[in-house]
Parts: structure tokens; sequence; C-alpha cells
């Protein structure tokens, strides 16, 4: 193209790309002829341009276990090491933890039990009917009495404890963070990218540091749920902040507020919705925390489903995965209803008609007390009473052994054999080169020079982290989950969102299903096709489909109406107003799903090395068994890495696409 | 009668306001006044050029533009809410934006009060705690400021309703609240940012009235903005109207109607039912000697739809009297057909 009085050269390409005729094709041409021209001479690079040399490798890992044995033993704080500091920080959790869990379950003397299980049952549904209505006060007290009556009580209240203590203090971290973030610009600047890679950082990665500096045990599943959980809170609080209506904060100003009476009497109180869609987010990230770092040695109910995992009692495990599911669900419910309860004017009266639902509140606890002074079968469910189902459970799984046991071994070893195991081969080939040049090329003509060298830096990392091998076996492992998930999510979208039933009942399944820890997932996945490399995929797909199938939905249902109405009286079939206008309008927000399907696969990666991978996963595994806090934290950011390449690539994409189309 | 500037209760002086890059920087460099081409030229955006206006005690001036033509960035430059990029803003002849943070605080703690398009109130306080607030952020003790609020939800007319929260109340009682807090601290000034212009007709009428109301009893200085010419002429004692960043003509409404500065301004007041606007004044003509004459007479300051049909019943031209009973010139049927019916406004005023 004969663009000589261009300007520069980017605009120039810019043009040229964006030129008339076929230009979807030539934008893909002109972005990945580089990546696949240095592909196709893969065979003919040197040794160096493929996979750099061990000896080249930077010595991440050294450097960090370096610092982290100066930490340890170094006694650089007068008489202590840093190491004892953090023991001795990590302790004071024990009073909250100790407090709530007596309150909770195992009281606090002989002469002062805990509440009776009937107590907090009770008290879940006069909360539930307080923040919603009579339906939520039932849910909550089915959950809570399924819980005690299925004999997981204790296990469950150890857990709900932890979620009790951790969630406000990663809260109220994130809250103080955000405050500063949103006063102090620089601060911003600096926060912003952390949090970025504290949420792209896998749930292990956080579990070795904390063991090393805090132990094993139930303390430190509690410390590491907490840092888990909190950054969530504190990019919420900045969002919220920055969302208060400007009128708002001039009514505030023109009152005569300080700047101390203007955040906390104006700004903050206004952020409140998207603070409690914090709140909420920092329950449900606590609860999958908790159940995760039973792995370092957190009690409740996590400690007990790895247990039954390792042994492969499926049906036991399977128990505990549904309580597990029950008080994901509870938990979800209780706090969107919170983050919805507007406040209301109250009525006039004595206490209990001002109060109602703090009067019945005390009123259950009272006469529960009393009730189980008599009735021991009151305060904790007799074991002897507990329904169990695992024997269901594992008749179920018999049975799908016996009948379903050669189908499904024969499409594992047919997908293996002819597309995991090849496909696999295939990205082993990958050189490092390829994949900087690929992120690099994208990175520009998307976002300019500074995402291309943010991407630069990140492709580096991965070349030069030493673990280039396991990484192309992730990336297969992630891809292929992806690729599925996509094709199965985007056909379940396009269905739901044909009709409002239809997208109502599958956005509740969704909701549902997303509030659980991803670590259930494994459960199915293990029970079907035992432990190896297609069981994890599995276990990927089951759980990553959700986003893109959300946002499938989304994007169809938010195309504006008047377009498609406008095509419609063109003449368009319902098939051609589905594919020539819904779903490239569509596009962006499912590319969006897209994003997160990969993220949420990066995550469940690492879970699903539990169940033997050969993948980074396999190897944050062995950093933990050797408490090599170094490995585990550089093969973490290898993941959080590749995913944010891909987010940083994805959401560049999808801006520019909804500029095009006018969606903003 | 022409006043001083120094009585006004609050003015502003050649006032810009400059979004860009470095606006002090560029005004400096063009002497404090650039030309429009340099502007555009520079990338800057120009809210509010060269203003200049007084306030005058218990008066109240409304400010009307165009959507962007800089009406909200000028009241906030009057309020301080914006720092202007230049100028000087006077309240009570000292210049406000000299003043320092703590007694910037301290006046709009006691002296000024805001109302907002979109009512401002706090999701989280009830009627009652939002009109309290101005006073709570003093440190005014919780019975006094709770007595003290609950005779301004009276008095605009929301008692009964204290407890309730912003959002259980219509629009219209939604800025009621927004009122009463306004008016908490009983301010000297009260600034008003287009408070009715998220109200429905109907709504927005009754408003207006209320507003009226409290005026009489209150007596408090007043910038008003709207862009509702009708709004501005039932309500103002002088209109501003600003164009661009400019303020292209101050004056009473009916000077705004006869003697418009220029086309912008003519276009407002194009559709102005004249004769409930106008009075006798400006459509009377100087009495001719020998000239015979109805027996009526009619008061300068009456408004011309109120008399009109006594004039256009009679054949003669009728006596114009002013407040003392002195007859000053005459009216004639044809000049009130003439303003009734070709719209041109009288040469006479
Ligand atoms: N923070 C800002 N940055 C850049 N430009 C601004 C900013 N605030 C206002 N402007 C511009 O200044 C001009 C005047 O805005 P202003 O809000 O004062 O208009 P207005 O007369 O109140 O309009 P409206 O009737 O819509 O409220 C507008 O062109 C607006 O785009
Ligand atoms: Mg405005």
């Amino acid at each position: 193209m004969a663009e000589a009085a261009a300007p520069s050269g980017e605009r120039a390409v810019r043009r040229w790309v964006a030129g008339a005729g076929q230009s979807g094709l030539r934008v893909a041409i002109f972005l990945l002829a580089p990546s696949v021209f240095v592909l196709s001479i893969g065979p003919f690079l040197p040794e160096w341009l493929r996979i750099v040399p061990q000896e080249w490798a930077a010595p991440f890992v050294g450097w960090i276990n370096a610092a982290v044995e100066v930490l340890r033993r170094e006694e650089m704080l007068g008489l202590f090491t840093f190491r004892d500091v953090t023991r001795a920080i990590a302790n004071l959790i024990d009073y909250p933890l100790d407090f709530v869990e007596a309150i909770l379950v195992a009281g606090f003397s002989e002469s002062v039990p805990g509440l009776p299980w009937i107590a907090v049952t009770g008290l879940a549904v006069v909360l539930g009917w307080y923040l919603q209505g009579r339906q939520l006060g039932i849910i909550a007290g089915v959950c809570f009495a399924y819980m005690a009556i299925f004999g997981k009580w204790e296990l469950s209240m150890v857990t709900l404890s932890v979620v009790l203590v951790a969630a406000p203090i990663a809260g109220a971290i994130g809250v103080a963070l955000g405050i500063v973030a949103y006063k102090k610009r620089w601060f911003e600047a600096l926060l912003w990218p952390i949090l970025n890679v504290m949420q792209a950082l896998p749930h292990f990665s956080y579990m070795i540091p904390v063991a090393i500096f805090i132990g094993i045990g139930h303390k430190a599943g509690t410390i590491a749920t907490i840092i888990f959980a909190f950054p969530v809170m504190a990019r919420l609080t900045i969002l919220g902040l920055k969302g208060v209506s400007p009128e708002v904060r001039e009514a505030g100003i023109m009152a005569g507020c300080t700047n101390r009476q203007m955040l906390w009497k104006v700004e903050l109180p206004a952020a409140r919705p998207t603070l409690m869609v914090g709140v909420n987010q920092v329950i449900m990230l606590c609860l999958a925390m908790v159940v995760l770092a039973s792995f370092v040695g957190a009690k409740g109910l996590g400690h007990d489903l790895l247990n039954r995992l390792r042994s492969l009692w499926i049906g036991q495990a399977l128990e505990i995965g549904v309580v597990i599911v029950f008080m994901a669900i509870i938990l979800d419910r209780l706090s969107q209803a919170w983050a919805r309860k507007e406040p209301e004017h109250m009525r006039e009266g004595p206490f209990h008609v001002r109060h109602p639902f703090l009067a019945v509140g005390a009123a259950v606890v009272v006469v529960s007390y009393i009730l189980a002074a008599f009735v021991p079968a009151l305060q904790l469910w007799p074991k002897s009473l507990s329904i169990t189902t695992a024997p269901l459970w594992d008749a179920m799984i018999d049975y799908i052994i016996v009948y379903a046991f050669d189908y499904l071994e024969l499409i594992k070893d047919t997908l293996l054999v002819h597309v995991l195991i090849p496909m696999r081969d295939l990205y082993l080939l990958l050189p490092w080169s390829a994949l900087l040049v690929f992120a690099v090329t994208l990175g520009w003509y998307y976002g300019g020079w500074q995402v291309a060298g943010i991407q630069a830096l990140f492709a580096l990392y991965l070349a030069f982290a030493g673990y280039w091998e396991r990484t192309l076996i992730t990336a297969y492992m992630v891809s292929f989950a992806v690729v599925v998930c996509v094709i199965f999510g985007s056909v379940v979208g396009i269905w739901a969102a044909a009709g409002p039933r239809r997208t109502k009942v599958v956005e509740l399944i969704l909701d549902t299903f997303q509030t659980f820890p991803s670590f259930i997932y494994l459960i199915p996945a293990i029970m079907l096709f035992n432990v190896n490399d297609f069981a994890a995929i599995m276990a990927i797909v089951i759980y990553a489909t959700i986003p893109t199938t959300r946002l499938t939905i989304f994007g169809l249902r938010t195309v504006p109406h008047d377009i498609v109405e406008a095509a419609i009286t063109s003449g368009c079939t319902p098939r051609q107003v589905l594919w020539k206008v819904r779903m490239p309008l569509a596009f962006p927000a499912i590319m969006l799903g897209i994003n997160q399907t990969i993220m949420y696969a990066l995550f469940m990666v690492v879970i699903a090395a539990f169940i033997g991978t050969t993948d980074l996963g396999q190897e944050i595994f062995r950093s933990k068994a050797d408490n090599n806090a170094g490995q585990s934290l550089v093969v973490g950011l290898c993941i959080a890495f590749m995913g944010l390449i891909a987010d940083q690539l994805i959401n560049a994409w999808a801006r520019e696409r909804k500029k095009v189309l006018g969606l903003e | 009668m022409e006043r001083k500037a120094l009585d006004a209760k609050i003015a502003c002086r050649s006032v810009w306001k400059l979004y860009g890059r470095d606006p002090e920087g560029f005004l400096a460099a063009h002497g404090g006044n650039p030309p429009d081409g340099a502007i555009a030229a520079d990338g800057y955006i120009p809210a509010v050029r060269h203003a200049s206006l007084e306030v005058f005690p218990g008066e109240i001036l409304v400010i009307m533009g165009l959507s962007g033509s800089g009406k909200s960035t000028l009241v906030r430059c009057l309020s301080r809410l914006i720092e202007p990029t230049a100028g000087e803003v006077l309240f009570d002849g000292q210049d406000l934006l000299k003043i320092p943070a703590k007694e910037l605080i301290e006046i709009r703690r006691h002296k000024m009060g805001m109302v907002f398009q979109h009512f401002a109130l706090l999701p989280h306080r009830t009627v009652l705690q939002n009109v309290a607030f101005p006073l709570e952020v003093q440190g005014v003790e919780r019975a006094t400021r709770e007595k003290r609020a609950l005779e301004i939800i009276d008095l605009v007319g929301l008692k009964g309703r204290d407890g309730y929260y912003p959002r259980e109340l219509s629009g219209g009682q939604q800025q009621r609240v927004g009122i009463a807090r306004s008016l908490a601290v009983e301010p000297d000034v009260w600034f008003l940012d287009e408070p009715f212009s998220a109200l429905d007709p109907l709504i927005r009428r009754e408003m207006q009235d209320e507003f009226l109301r409290l005026q009489t009893m209150l007596r408090k200085t007043i910038a008003f903005i709207t862009h509702d010419f009708d709004e501005a002429i039932r309500l103002a004692d002088r209109i501003a109207i600003m164009n661009e960043g400019r303020i292209v003509q101050i004056g009473t409404p009916e000077e705004l109607v006869t003697r418009p500065a220029d086309d912008y301004v003519a276009n407002f007041t194009r559709d102005v039912a004249r004769e409930k606007l106008l009075t006798v004044a400006s459509v009377m003509e100087p009495q001719a000697d020998g000239e015979a004459l109805s027996d009526g007479v009619v008061r300068q300051t009456d408004k011309v739809a109120d008399v009109a049909r006594l004039i256009v019943a009679s054949e003669l031209p009728l006596r114009v009297a002013d407040d003392s009973d002195r007859i000053v010139g005459i009216v004639s049927r044809a000049r009130v057909l003439d303003m009734l019916f070709s719209r041109e406004p009288g040469p006479g005023g």
C-alpha cells in the first residue's frame, strides 16, 4: 500500500489492515504472519530460540529461596528473625478464631457449651427472613439442619468459623488499602498491578510462603485465606469510591465536611452497593480457599474431603462435597440478600416492634439453650442418629462403573490417543520466540507500545523462568479445555438466550454452580475417569465453562432491541438474525467470557494437579512437598503471567471492538 | 436604579475556567484574554470565559443557557466547588479565592446552601438525618439539630416523613429534602443548579410555587440555574444568559424580551407569551396634544394580558398612569394587537 505520506509507520499499518474489503482477513494475516513465520521455521531455529537452555535460565528460584532463608534465619530485627515476627502476628489470629469456634460449636468450658445446633439453625432462619424473606429463611434453615442431621455439624462449624473470622479481616484490609489508593495516586499506581498479579496467582502459590513463615496448621490456613481474599475487596473499594456521583460529593463539600467527614459520612456510605459486591466476593473466596487450605493443615470440611479423596473413598467425598455446596449456596444467598437490603423506616413502638428480628433472634437463642439442656440431641445431633448418604453414592458409582465403564474408557482412550497426545507433542515443539513475537505483535496492535512492552516482559519471564516445557504442557491442557468450554458454553448460551424462561433457569444454575469452591469439581471427574490427565481436563472443563456460558447469554440478551427489530424488518430469518446480527454484536462480551474461562482454567489446572498431571500444577505440588517457596512462587507467576497475557490481549481487543460497534 | 457592585452579596469578575493541559500557563501566555481560535487550536475546553456578574441581597438571579454553556461551572466557581482558572469571586466583598481552606469550610457551613439537579441525597440516611447532615458535620449536638431539621422538614411540607429513606420518596419529595437540607444552616446565599429539571412538568410547577413561597418568607440571595425560559421568567428578578461559556446578556425578563442582545438571546425569548410578561409601559406611547382619548385608565405596571380586553374593546386609546396616578402616556388598541399577533417587540418602554 502506498501510504508514504503517513505520519508514522504505526498509523500507516493500522490504516492498511483496517482498509476496505476483507479487513478481518487482513488483520488476521497481518497479526499472525510473524508468529506463523517463526513457527514454521521452528525446526531450523537455533536451539536456544526454542527453549532457553537451563544454564541461561534466570535463577529466580534460587534468589527467592535465598531471600526466604535470610528472612527465616537472620536476626535482622534485633533479637528476632522476620519469621518470628510473622509467627507472632499470626498467633494473634488464634484469639478470634478460638472465640468464634467456641461460640459456634466447641464451647468455652464444660459448663458453658457452644450454641446448640438448633440455635444456629434458628438464627440462620431469622437472618434469612430478615434479609430477604420467608423463602430465604427456609432455605437457610434447611441447609443448616442438613449439616447437623447428616453428621457434619462440627466440621461445618469449624469451616464456617474460619470464614467468619477471615472474611471481615480480609475485607478490612481491602477497604483500608482501597481508601489509601483512592486518596494517593502514586499508591494506586503501585497497588493496581500488584492486585492484578495477586488475582491471577493460583490458590496454591499463597500457601507455601505462608507455610514457611507461619507454619502448617489451622492458623496458617486462615492466614492464607485472608491473603487470598483481600485483593478483590481493595479493587472494589477503589472502584466504589471513584464511582460516587460528583453531585453527592459536592453536596458533602457544600455542607462543610472536612476530608475525614467526607470519607466516612459521605463517600464510603454512598459507595455501599459496590462495597457489598466486594463483601459477597470476599466471603465466597474465603470459603473456596479455606476448603483448599486443608493442604496446609486447615481443619474443617476441606480437610476431610482431602483425606477421603486421597483414599479414593468417593462416596464419602461426595457426601462432604454436598455439605460444602450447601455452605456455599447459603453464604452466597445471605450475603447477596444483605447487599440488596435497603434501609427502611422504622415503626414506632417498644423494642420488639422496632427491632422484631433482633427480638426473635434473642428468643431463639434462649429457647434453644433451655430445650438443649433437656434434650441433648438438640445440642449436638448424636452420631447414632446421623444419616449418611455415602452408601447411596457408592452404589451409584458402582453402577456407573459396571454399566458405563467401557464407554467412558473408550471415550477417554480415543481422545487421549487421537487428540490429546498428538496435541501435546505439537505444543512441545513451540519455540518461546514464537510466543514472544505473537504476544508483542498483538499487544502492539491493540494496545500500543506500552501493552507490547508488558507482553514482552511476561513472555520473556515464561521463557527464562526455567519451566518452559511445563508451561507448554499447561498451555496444552488449558487450551484444549478452553476450546471444549467455549464450544459447549456458547452452544448452551445460545440455546439459553433464545427465551426469557430458559435464560432464567440456566442463569440460576450457573449462579449456583459458580459459588461452589473449585475443589468440588474434582469429585465428579475422579468419580468418572479415575486419576489421570483426562480426568484433570474434565474437571477444568466443568468448572471453566461457566463464564463463557454466562457471558454468551449476557451478550446476546443485551444486543440493542432496535437493531434486532431492524434486522427482522429487513427480512432476516431467525437464523440470520442470530448469526449476522446478534452474534457479531455479542462477540466482545463472549470474548470477555472466554477470557474468564482461561483464568478459571489456569486456576483449576493447579488444583487438578492433585489428581496427577505433569504440568506446572504438579511442580507447585512438588514444591509444596519440599517446602520450596521459591519454586512455588516462580511457577505460580508462570501461571499468572500466562493468564495475564491472554487477559491483556483480550481486554484490549474487546475495548477496541466495542468502540467500533458503538457499544460503550 | 443602578446598584453598586460593592453592595453585591456575591459577585465575580472576569472569571475564566479552562480545561486542558496547563490552563494557567495558557491564559498567562495570552495576557489573560486568549482569542477563541487559540483556545480551540491548543485543545482547551472553555467552560467559562471572562464572566462577570453580581447578585444583590435578596435577589433571584437566574442563569440560563443551552446545555454545555457553562452554567454549572460558573455557579460552582461562585461557591468555589471548582477552582476558577482566573478572575476573582467576591463574597460579602471578600475575595473567596484567597480564603484559606479552613475559613472556606466555615463559610460553607454557615453562609451557603446548594440544591442539586439529581438531589444528591445520602441514600443511607433518613430524611431527618439528611436534613440534619450539614448541622451534624458542624458538630451541633443531636437534640438541637434534629429539632431544627424537623422545623425545616415542616416548612417544606414533608411533615411525618422524617423517618423515611430517600428511596421511599417520590422525585418531588426528594427534592424537597434537598431544599430542606440546603436551608438547614440558614444560609445567606442559596445556589440551585437546575433543581426542578428532573421532575415532571406538573410537579415542577408545584415546586416553583413552593420555591417562591419560601423565598417571600426567607429573602435569600439566590443564583438559580435553569434552561427553561418559562421557569426563568416566573422566578427571576434578573436573568443572565450564557452561551459557550460567555455571559451574553444580563437583565430583567422584560429587557431580554424587548431588547435581546443578539440572535441567541432572541431565540430563547421567541416563544414567550409576551402579554403575560410585558407591562403596559412597554407598549405605551407619548400622549399627543388634542388626541381623542377614552375615559379608561390603566397603570403602566399592569401586565398587558390583564388589561388587553379593556384596551382592545375601546375604540379610542386609553390613558396610562404611574404609581402616583400621574398620566404618563397612552396605549392604543393597534399597539396591543400588534404585540399580540405580530410578535414584534414594541418600540416604546
Ligand atoms: N471536568 C471537566 N473536564 C473537561 N471539560 C469539562 C469538565 N467539566 C465541564 N466541562 C465542559 O465545560 C462545558 C460547560 O459545562 P457545564 O457543566 O458547566 O455546562 P451546563 O451549562 O451546566 O450544561 P447542562 O445544562 O448540561 O448542565 C461543557 O462543554 C463541558 O463539556
Ligand atoms: Mg449543568
